[in-house]
């Protein structure tokens, strides 16, 4: 069996949920139907629905059934632009973090494209936090003009944590919605919907424990939201499409053993994160940690940059000897671009293709950094013998021995 | 052994792979990007690096059940490939940028990374052959099925090169072979059509694409005597042996048609004549390489007859060559003196001769001069 480092990709699916997807999966009704199979589907999905929002620490009304974290972010940032610029047609700027999701990167980059958006990037510091004077200053200018605010949470390659609350006084002083992208954070940090003042908060089944294709947006309920997919009005009008039943249950399954065992499972799960980071300084003293220290990072995750190495190269080698992990970068056809999330920390190109993620999670064990620890060394001196690409090769060509016979040689 | 199978998301190099890991190999598969934007579709004939490619290979490693990377090879390329293959044109000369992709990517950036990771062996979907002779030294050869041979774009391959390389595809007797096993094999790519023309030129408008990165200026069209017989919009359009699109306002003084013999860039001239001086009697290669151990006439300058090849898919003519050192010539190493048997038509500067004994590449040169006898004596 590998060594999984790589929860914040996706997590094992916990009993709980397992036992609630099959038992939902194998019965029938929509829960809009008024039959009795329906409401006995709809008992399950509201049941759930208040699970979820007890876990999130919203009112069961202000939880938004969708397919997914990128489903929800699509959904916050398109809805809340366009119904701001709705009510208010000079409405067409959106402050958003250098350090987002793509779901909500591209989102944005699209509404400029496409919809006469405007979006100011606020700039981050070398951990990866949002600098709130630029936000504030950002902020003061015209809020008239500013049709919403969003950052993340928490970040999903470095696992910075932002300063969500104050982000939230800040915008709302100047009258403006803000919404957060949670996937990450939700199920690994106190997460507060109610609490933090958030107009709208992105989550996801699967990061959790539940399974792949569902989650949530938490939608305050006095935030008017241009729909994006129109159809049967399910989900206040504001998420069309039948519900998905045994999944909804699934994730709210997960969702409630993620909340009751919050607490001691953070405090574990870091201990163990602290274990790994300790351990890799150690063995690889050239490796520098990413994002915030201690408690301003996320407990699971652990992400550095190892000089003088491809970050896929440390990838394949660690995969050969049985761990898995990741660069924390999405890529284009395979191709491995640097992060976005590094670069706006300040790291140059070269710097930042060295990344390396490791995450852990409900299923991490101490054996699993052992096993890291045990790999590494190797595998980075192999990796970097391998070097960068882009440099010239060191292999005999036709065309390296006719220029050695040139030269004399 | 380890084994870094290249797969372009072609047919080929999938069945190639394929036997690989039934030979009991521990195979990888790897997809070269060789550009920053790949295409989204194949249009028309295919690119070697679309999305679509890219899928390709990747669903046939999982089908295989080998784990599957990209390597971004598209810095490297652009300079050593495409920017090379621009030079040459710019500079008259007619490049193969397949064989350089050979020589200098995946034989060569691709190969270091594969050792450095602990690989022994590339192994690419080619049509050729390796063979070790008694000591263990390796030899190219052409594939069994002749009219799939790709050796010549391998012709460039150093000992080194050899030594690290697998052709898995050596003995296949046909190309529909392969498509029925990789049927067999359950690939989804058995039904694909082939790639053709050259990767970077997405359209295969070859002279459109160049016109837009080379300086194109008026100039004169002389004949074999240099006399001026019209006049061209840019040297670099050109290639020799051409007939059509010519545009000559004199005409020949026997009323024949005319080809281009020659391209001089420095002149900006392009020279016309008839079609008996296209015949190539004599060929002179520089940056001269052998693939594997170069026989023993090289060493002692002697003369050995063998067979030239100078297009991936020319017919292999007769002829003697020789090595001649030393001089004043740029080329330390030596040039390679090849004297046809049988003269051949069309030879360009910067085209690639490949030297045959047998089944055996012995190696290549970049062509030099091509010299026609008969013009000679003009």
């Amino acid at each position: 069996m590998p060594v999984y480092l790589d929860h914040a990709a996706t997590t094992p699916l916990a009993p709980e949920a397992l036992a609630a997807l099959t038992r939902e999966l194998a019965r029938t009704g929509n829960p809009s139907s008024l039959h009795g199979s329906g409401r006995r589907a709809r008992r399950a999905v509201e049941d759930a629905r208040e699970a979820v929002a007890a876990a999130a620490g919203a009112h069961p009304s202000e939880v938004i059934f969708t397919s997914g974290g990128t489903e929800s972010d699509n959904l916050a940032v398109k809805g809340l632009y366009w119904s701001r610029v709705a009510d208010m047609p000079a409405r067409r700027r959106i402050l958003c973090s250098a350090v987002e999701h793509h779901a909500v990167l591209d989102t944005v980059e699209w509404l400029e494209r496409h919809e006469g958006a405007e979006v100011v990037w606020l700039p981050v510091d070398s951990d990866g936090a949002v600098d709130l004077a630029v936000l504030d200053a950002e902020l003061s200018r015209d809020p008239d003009t500013i049709a919403l605010v969003t950052v993340i949470w928490a970040n999903n390659e470095v696992g910075t944590i932002q300063p969500v609350s104050r982000i939230v006084e800040l915008a709302h002083a100047a009258g403006v919605p803000v919404h957060s992208d949670a996937v990450q954070a939700f199920g690994s940090l106190p997460v507060d919907f109610k609490a933090s003042g958030l107009d709208a908060m992105s989550i996801s089944g699967h990061k959790i424990g539940g399974p792949v294709g569902v989650g949530a947006l938490l939608l305050g309920r006095a935030v008017k939201l241009t729909p994006v997919q129109h159809g049967g009005g399910q989900e206040r009008d504001v998420r069309s499409g039948t519900l998905d039943t045994a999944s909804i249950a699934a994730f709210a399954a997960a969702a409630e053993k993620a909340a009751a065992t919050l607490g001691a499972e953070s405090a574990r799960i870091a201990g163990l994160r602290d274990r790994l980071i300790d351990g890799v300084l150690e063995r690889v003293p050239e490796a520098v940690l990413r994002g915030a220290a201690g408690n301003g990072r996320l407990p699971g995750n652990a992400h550095f940059t190892f000089p003088g190495c491809e970050g896929d190269s440390l990838l394949f080698l660690l995969d050969l000897a049985g761990v898995e992990s990741s660069t924390g970068s999405a890529c284009t056809a395979g191709v491995p671009r640097p992060s976005h999330v590094l670069l706006a920390m300040g790291l140059d190109e070269e710097t930042a293709r060295g990344a390396q993620r490791f995450t852990l999670g409900h299923a991490s064990v101490e054996g699993d950094v052992d096993a890291l620890l045990a790999a590494l060394p190797d595998a980075y001196a192999r990796a970097r013998q391998a070097g960068m690409a882009g440099h010239e090769s060191s292999i005999q060509t036709a065309g390296t021995l006719a220029r050695r016979a040139l030269n004399g040689g | 052994m380890r084994v870094l199978a290249a797969m372009s998301g072609g047919v080929d190099s999938a069945v190639a792979a394929a036997r690989a890991v039934e030979a009991g190999h521990d195979v990888v598969g790897v997809h070269l990007a060789l550009s920053r934007m790949p295409g989204t579709l194949r249009t028309g004939s295919r690119g070697c690096c679309t999305i679509e490619d890219s899928r390709d290979a990747w669903r046939a490693c999982d089908v295989l059940g080998i784990p599957y990377y990209v390597w971004d090879f598209s810095e490297r390329f652009k300079e050593d490939v495409v920017q090379d293959f621009i030079d040459e044109y710019a500079a008259g000369r007619t490049p193969n940028p397949c064989m350089r992709c050979n020589e200098r990517i995946k034989f060569a950036a691709l190969l270091e990374k594969a050792i450095a990771l602990g690989f022994d062996a590339v192994c690419t979907g080619h049509y050729a052959k390796v063979i070790e002779d008694a000591d263990g030294n390796r030899e190219l050869h052409r594939a069994a099925d002749w009219a799939k041979d790709q050796s010549y774009v391998l012709g460039v391959l150093t000992h080194e090169q050899l030594k690290h390389s697998m052709f898995p595809l050596a003995e296949t007797p046909s190309k529909a072979e392969v498509r029925a096993e990789a049927e067999r094999r359950g690939l989804s790519v058995a039904n694909k059509p082939d790639s053709h023309d050259i990767c970077f030129i997405p359209d295969g408008d070859t002279a459109g694409w160049l016109a837009e990165k080379i300086d194109m200026s008026t100039g004169d069209i002389v004949d074999e005597t240099g006399t001026k017989v019209g006049e061209h919009p840019g040297a670099n359009a050109f290639t020799v042996g051409q007939r059509r699109g010519l545009k000559l306002g004199t005409p020949a003084a026997d009323g024949k048609p005319r080809f281009v013999l020659e391209i001089r860039p420095k002149e900006n001239k392009v020279v016309v004549g008839p079609e008996a001086l296209l015949a190539i009697d004599e060929i002179r290669g520089i940056k001269v390489s052998w693939a594997g151990l170069p026989i023993a006439e090289v060493e002692t300058g002697g003369e050995f007859d063998c067979h030239a090849q100078v297009r991936a898919h020319g017919d292999p003519v007769p002829a003697t060559a020789r090595m001649e050192v030393g001089g004043d010539q740029a080329d330390a190493a030596g040039q390679l003196v090849v004297r046809l048997t049988t003269p051949l038509r069309g030879v360009a500067p910067g085209q690639t001769i490949v030297l045959y004994q047998g089944s055996r590449v012995l190696g290549q040169a970049t062509i030099d001069a091509a010299r026609s006898l008969q013009r000679a004596e003009l």
